[in-house]
């Protein structure tokens, strides 16, 4: 505090060593004025959009895979009409999601169909988990078309009905298989919602470019946010590198 | 027991099951051979509606399999199938894969599906291999286990699916071993199989299959010492 106060000055008239330089600035960035809590919030915004766009995501993504798959593993010449409809609507879903870009999604969510919304956190997590479903739904699908149709048939021939046929033995095998897709699906998610800023979202850039705007130092915020990214990043796969090694354990020998 | 008429499967414009009719009685052990493509495996497969067939009915037990209303699900209960690449459930344990239907289907209690599992592996002598997982095993022990299991929902009749076509030769014995003891206990079985020498000896009956229709169908005796039809004659001299 005395130091900051005692070497500030210094900075103005030009005459401040390198150490003296960056103590100030990085003085300014992160304790001044208890800015270390904006990242804070900033953080806390970032993981609860993260995990609400996952969640949509996810969500999305099994409905659509499971329409795609059902639709495409009917018996020739048994064609479903409503099964068509949908799946064309997954299609037509998938094809504008991959063929526009993220943050003109998120511009015109916030701009366009929800202008009146002020809570830009809200928007922006809905445009990522809507954007993610598409990824999501063609991650599932092909974990759910790569597995041996020898094991649903295996459930079934037992007497087990279709639920239960997916639920014991296709979902969990499935799941098992497409985990590292998804991991990485996280982790971009959890980097797209940077993006969310653009909409007025109060995240982690939301308070990098706040307190540099008062500053007028950005090289600090930027770089401390992407420390935290970074950080955040390692921690979620080590957790996930964890949850793979747990689902593994059938494969041992 | 089972009875098929006028048994019908295209797949696009390919007919792969061309007007079949047969009968299984109980006790009986039919075995299909013939040459591959000729329609034996989907002919199996078509009997517990794995195949749905295009055209013609099955009924077993009294119940028309091949009604849209019948309750399909019930009717696997009855049929124990085994196929030629295993299918155990790599996700669970060996104890897990045999108990998971007869629990769910309500059949038994996890104590009483774990107290059957136990006394069935016995019968195979794999009771140690209660939890192990499948990829642990060999492949003549994946198929006994996968015999086990079907036998776990108390079926009244089993069919088998190429069982020994996938396994390393010294693994074949072993698992053919089981299926005659299954057929000296009277079980209905139904077997497509390459193993002349095991249709011969355990097989009532012999259907020759080829080009999607039953060509010729005796005794062993018949089928092998005096065959009649030229494709059967050819197909014999070849793998005998």
């Amino acid at each position: 505090m005395e130091l900051y106060e005692a070497w500030k000055p210094l900075l103005r008239e030009g005459t401040a060593t390198f150490s003296q330089e960056f103590y100030v600035k990085f003085y300014q960035a992160f304790v001044e004025g208890d800015r270390w809590q904006q990242y804070l919030r900033g953080v806390g915004t970032t993981l609860l959009a993260t995990a609400m766009a996952l969640a949509i995501g996810i969500a999305l993504g099994i409905i659509i895979a499971m329409i795609r798959t059902a639709h495409d593993q009917q018996r020739p010449g048994h064609h479903n009409p409503i099964l068509a409809l949908l799946n064309a609507v997954c299609k037509v879903y998938v094809t504008v999601i991959r063929g526009t870009p993220m943050m003109v999604q998120l511009l015109i969510m916030g701009f366009v169909i929800f202008s009146s919304s002020r809570n830009y956190t809200l928007v922006g997590a809905l445009t990522l988990g809507i954007n993610s479903g598409a990824y999501v739904s063609e991650i599932i699908r092909g974990g759910l078309m790569a597995l041996d149709p020898g094991q649903a048939e295996a459930g079934r021939s037992l007497g087990l009905n279709y639920i239960d046929t997916m639920r014991f033995i296709v979902i969990p095998q499935a799941f098992k298989a497409i985990l590292p897709s998804l991991g990485n699906e996280f982790i971009i998610l959890l980097k797209d919602t940077s993006l969310i800023t653009v909409i007025g979202g109060k995240e982690l850039v939301y308070a990098a470019q706040a307190i540099y705007g008062r500053t007028y130092e950005q090289m600090f915020p930027l770089l401390g946010i992407a420390l935290i990214y970074l950080v955040l990043v390692i921690i979620f796969s080590w957790l996930l590198g964890i949850l793979e090694r747990r689902l593994r354990q059938s494969d041992r020998r | 027991m089972i009875d098929v008429k006028h048994l019908s499967k295209s797949f696009g414009d390919h007919l792969v099951l061309n007007d079949i009719s047969e009968h299984i009685y109980p006790g009986d052990k039919v075995v299909i051979i013939g040459p591959s493509g000729s329609g034996k495996s989907t002919f199996l497969r078509s009997l517990n509606m794995l195949e749905p067939p295009t055209a013609g009915t099955i009924t077993f037990d009294g119940v028309e399999v091949t009604s849209p209303k019948t309750d399909i699900d019930e009717v696997r209960r009855k049929m124990g199938m085994v196929f030629q690449h295993f299918n155990l459930f790599p996700n669970m344990t060996i104890l897990r894969n045999i108990t998971l239907a007869p629990v769910r289907t309500g059949r038994m209690t996890q104590a009483q599906a774990e107290e059957q599992a136990m006394a069935l592996l016995r019968r195979v002598g794999l009771e140690e291999k209660a939890s192990a997982y499948p990829s642990q095993l060999s492949g003549g022990q994946k198929q006994r286990i996968a015999i086990v299991r079907a036998l776990a929902m108390n079926p009244k009749v089993m069919l088998f699916d190429e069982p020994t076509s996938a396994l390393d030769p010294e693994m074949v014995g072993e698992v053919l071993a089981v299926m005659k003891e299954l057929a000296a206990d009277g079980m209905t079985m139904v077997v497509v199989t390459h193993e002349m020498g095991f249709a011969r000896e355990v097989g009532n009956r012999i259907l020759f299959m080829d080009g999607g229709r039953i060509l010729e169908q005796g005794s062993p005796e018949a089928v092998f010492g005096n065959p009649q039809n030229p494709r059967l004659k050819d197909f014999l001299s070849k793998v005998l």
